[in-house]
């Protein structure tokens, strides 16, 4: 690719985060037309793009598709092909959890992921936690204990609670400081959080899958 | 004729207690839509390429690789050749593009020359500032010679605090949609109404033409009173591209280093005192920056009115991103030096601050008894007769704990407010304002009052705000909203209630005065029997809805301004490795009449959380050589976390010799104080003052290898 060339040639730090964007180089990417095969420190790997490749995501039950850059991230994919909001996008660069979703059971920062290597696993995001028009435990939990202020970490805030409290059914004060120390809050909900967490383990945070 | 009070205790219903946010499930299911969520048919995606230099002029601007790519659909010159800028990450060119990679792209492929100009981004001492620093005159009060002479013991310390930004965690910026005549701003504001004219200006457009809408806002904290020169370039944008919206967010690196900073504020602080803890004179020499339009000016020494005073204020003005209203503008420096200096004054008389601060109260002026009462419930919180102890904790190892204590004061009155409150015929009522919702609690409070004055469930109660099209209400700053907005929708409720009662009384065979308004019904207060529903009452209007116009400033007295808090901490360091664990810290604080005890006290913990953010860990690190922020981004611009905060407590000063004093705003006093009381804490656990904040682990350690800050580095 010619802007892969152009860093080399100016030996610039690539940094990891321009790394992710500008490769797009996957091992294992099913349903994807279009790529090239290329050969890195001996092993063959496919190439997507530079252009837009057309991807299918499972999101919250439902298949979903679009036409993105390879470089484009699953947070990116969410918000600006899918409409889909609720993750937001605050640092940008996996350290504020704002844009936590569940894939495959495990929470991930969805402005560190590709689009593209999204494909083929379940996503879970803020949108599909609720059953109908009912909250799941963790959402009621944060709304009975005001977890949330201006509430624009509260969606990846909820997301981490789910896939933590999934792990840790009955998880101790330490272990929520350290288990939920991946979601950054400027407003200072955190005592709502820690409170919201306690009641939703008793009611049992994983009720609702 | 209303009689424009709050309700006596025993008849509020919703007033005061506990009560959960109203739009909370929106929030908690993604499906609350902030400014930046916004998507439009057609959208295009705006980008600015910025200044990567601290001072320079533009020389030229080269858009000719972008012209032709069909991806590109709008460009415009922000900054003209010739312009000088001021600080890195000045914009200078903007594009709008079909999609977000083709506007980075594009981004790379503009090319601006500029001719570097000479900068200064540091702020530590004010003589290498040299001409970008400019000295006020001498502020002088009482006899200060004489206070100094009269000194039995003088103490003299450095304290102060770096530029630290807002981080909101929703950036600055806006999706604006040139339609035909008309401009629509989806802007992420802490004013909704009050950006109207200030896009319409700019654009030349009538302001008419020019409607704002934002359901929700992700964090302002005094630095989203725009509309920003980005958005109105978005709008330029929007309008070169045939009307095609235009979303323009900045992206965190831009965040952090143009979209607001608090001043820094250093101080060499030298008090006079007598043995048994008389405060005898003051005299300081201070200075700090707030960027190319200088800082703030703090005002010390906070709160205790010291009889002689000499002082003098040295205003750096330099190339750093420019300062904007932060949480409680100028008082947390004021505190972080004052209530700094005054702890370590009491430390060299070896007497407990607690009963330091104590026997000066009276120097705290109209609200010492407010002081002296928040302290002692602080104190037995804290357990502060039992823990405290003369300064380094003597115990044997390398964890030393200590606690500390400071009081502030803040303002907040109700600014102006209008709303209209209307009651349709089959009893559904709606609010309408142009106010905003900064996560304070704003529309739950509004509903809270609208249904305790018609004695309606709050669920019967639709709030709208956050549209200019509604009643103008004033910008969420310096704590004003909620005591505006409760006034101007309790005044509008108390005056569709006296019309309901006039529309009812013929058919309960009642006067309009005898009756009221209670659990959905109104009925005759000496004859509670009597009674109709709130929607047979409402059914007397015919065919007409009811609107009425609320107002603050207004009759009666329901809003109030001046409120004192206290505040204590307990933390434990690490003398081996510097680091500062916070144990515990309690907050005491007065707001007079508290319309959401839920969310007043979210607030609280809010700013407690965010004073342990910038007590031990934000700065706005520059560098000298390139004129950058080093840290723009969120690994090292660092923020507490859920684990570092540790136990937190509220207490709120509410009921009798409070709540008569009217609704006062809460939002700016609880994050004045916990820089100070951090500080104070530390240095009474490892025996010496770290001068500056934050309270970083390389700090604590120089400080105790000098065994005291007065020579430490900034």
């Amino acid at each position: 690719m010619q802007d892969d060339d152009k860093m080399n040639e100016k030996g610039s730090g690539l940094s990891r985060r321009t790394f992710l964007k500008v490769s797009g180089i996957s091992l294992s990417v099913p349903l994807v037309m279009g790529h090239r095969v290329i050969k890195v420190s001996g092993a063959e790997v496919k190439v997507f793009g530079p252009g837009k490749v057309p991807i299918q995501l499972t999101i919250n039950g439902k298949n979903l598709s679009a036409q993105v850059e390879p470089r484009v991230t699953l947070l990116d994919a969410l918000r600006n092909e899918l409409d889909l909001t609720g993750a937001k996008r605050v640092c940008d660069r996996a350290t504020c959890g704002s844009c936590t979703v569940i894939i495959d059971g495990k929470a991930v920062y969805a402005c560190a992921v590709l689009a593209i290597e999204a494909q083929g696993k379940s996503i879970t995001t803020v949108e599909g936690l609720m059953q109908g028009e009912n909250l799941h435990p963790v959402q009621q939990a944060f709304i009975d204990n005001d977890a949330q202020q201006c509430g624009f970490c509260t969606p990846g805030f909820v997301v981490a609670c789910k896939a933590f409290l999934d792990k840790n059914p009955n998880p101790t004060p330490e272990q929520v400081k350290k288990g939920l120390g991946g979601n950054l809050c400027r407003c200072g909900t955190y005592m709502g959080v820690r409170a919201a967490v306690a009641q939703a383990a008793q009611k049992g945070g994983r009720r609702n899958g | 004729m209303a009689e424009y009070k709050w309700p006596d205790a025993d008849k509020r219903t919703f007033i005061g207690k506990r009560i959960s946010r109203i739009d909370g499930p929106q929030k908690v299911s993604g499906r609350a839509k902030y400014s930046s969520d916004v998507n439009r048919p057609g959208m295009l995606f705006g980008k600015i390429v910025r200044s990567p230099h601290a001072h320079a002029k533009v020389k030229s601007i080269d858009t000719s690789a972008i012209e032709k790519w069909p991806g590109v659909k709008a460009i415009h010159v922000i900054a003209e050749p010739g312009t000088e800028l001021y600080w890195a990450g000045a914009s200078v060119v903007a594009l709008a593009a079909v999609d977000e990679p083709t506007a980075e792209d594009a981004m790379q492929a503009v090319k601006v020359e500029y001719e570097v100009l000479p900068h200064l981004v540091i702020d530590t001492d004010t003589k290498s500032a040299g001409e970008f620093a400019k000295q006020a005159t001498e502020n002088k009060t009482g006899d200060p010679d004489k206070g100094f002479s009269e000194a039995e013991v003088t103490i003299e310390g450095n304290y102060g605090l770096p530029m630290i930004t807002h981080c909101c965690l929703e950036p600055h910026g806006s999706v604006m949609e040139w339609d035909g005549d008309n401009v629509v701003a989806h802007l992420s504001t802490q004013a909704v109404s009050g950006s109207v004219a200030l896009i319409a200006r700019p654009l030349e457009i009538p302001a008419t033409s020019v409607r704002v809408q934002q359901d929700h806002i992700g964090g302002g904290f005094g630095s989203k009173f725009g509309p920003d020169e980005w958005d109105i370039t978005a709008a330029r944008l929007s309008k070169k591209a045939g009307g095609k919206p235009v979303k323009m967010f900045n992206p965190r690196d831009a965040e952090l280093m143009v979209a607001g900073a608090r001043p820094s504020d250093y101080a060499r602080v030298k008090i006079g005192l007598k043995k048994d803890g008389t405060i005898t004179a003051w005299e300081s020499q201070s200075w700090g920056t707030g960027g190319i339009g200088g800082g703030g000016s703090p005002p010390i020494p906070y709160i205790f009115n010291v009889p002689n005073q000499r002082k003098q204020h040295t205003n750096i003005v330099n190339h750093v991103g420019s300062a904007r209203a932060w949480r409680a503008p100028n008082h947390p420096q004021a505190a972080a030096i004052t209530m700094t200096a005054l702890e370590d004054a009491a430390a060299a008389l070896n007497m407990d601050p607690y009963d330091f601060f104590l026997k000066n109260i009276e120097l705290t002026g109209q609200r010492a008894q407010i002081y002296s009462d928040e302290l002692k419930i602080a104190a037995d919180l804290i357990d502060w007769k039992k823990d405290w102890h003369s300064r380094g904790d003597k115990t044997p190892g390398h964890m030393k704990r200590g606690l500390g204590l400071s009081i502030h004061t803040w303002g907040g009155l109700g600014h102006a407010s209008d709303c209209d409150l209307t009651i349709q015929p089959d009893g559904s009522v709606e609010l309408k304002m142009g106010t905003q919702d900064l996560g304070t609690g704003t529309r739950t409070a509004l509903d809270i009052i609208v249904a305790d004055t018609l004695g309606i469930p709050m669920n019967a109660v639709k709030i709208s705000i956050g549209d200019s099209r509604f009643p103008t209400s004033g910008g969420s700053g310096g704590s004003t909203t909620i005591g505006g907005i409760s006034a101007s929708s309790r005044r509008a409720s108390l005056d569709a209630l006296d019309q309901i009662f006039a529309k009812a009384a013929p058919a309960l065979d009642a006067k309009p005065e005898d009756l009221e308004a209670v659990s959905g019904t109104i009925r005759v207060k000496s004859n509670p029997s009597k009674s109709l529903t709130w929607a047979q009452a409402c059914s007397k209007l015919g065919a007409t809805p009811l609107t009425v116009r609320g107002k603050n400033p207004g009759p009666g007295s329901l809003t109030n301004q001046g409120v004192g808090g206290a505040q204590m901490a307990d933390v434990s360091v690490d003398i081996e490795t510097g680091i500062v664990r916070i144990n515990k810290i309690v907050a005491v604080q007065d707001c007079g009449l508290i319309i959401d005890l839920k969310t007043a006290e979210s607030q609280v913990y809010g700013a407690l959380i965010m004073g342990v953010c910038y007590a031990l860990y934000e700065e706005k690190i520059m560098d000298a050589k390139t004129g950058r922020m080093l840290n723009p981004n969120m690994e090292f611009y660092k923020l507490a976390g859920i684990g570092d905060i540790g136990e937190l407590k509220v207490h709120m000063m509410t009921g009798k010799g409070y709540d008569e004093r009217g609704v006062i705003g809460l939002g700016e006093p609880p994050v004045v104080s916990p820089g100070a009381v951090i500080s104070n804490a530390v240095a009474n656990a490892i025996g010496v003052r770290v001068p500056y904040l934050p309270l970083t682990p390389d700090r604590v350690l120089e400080a105790l290898e000098k065994k005291g800050g007065n020579n430490a580095r900034i």
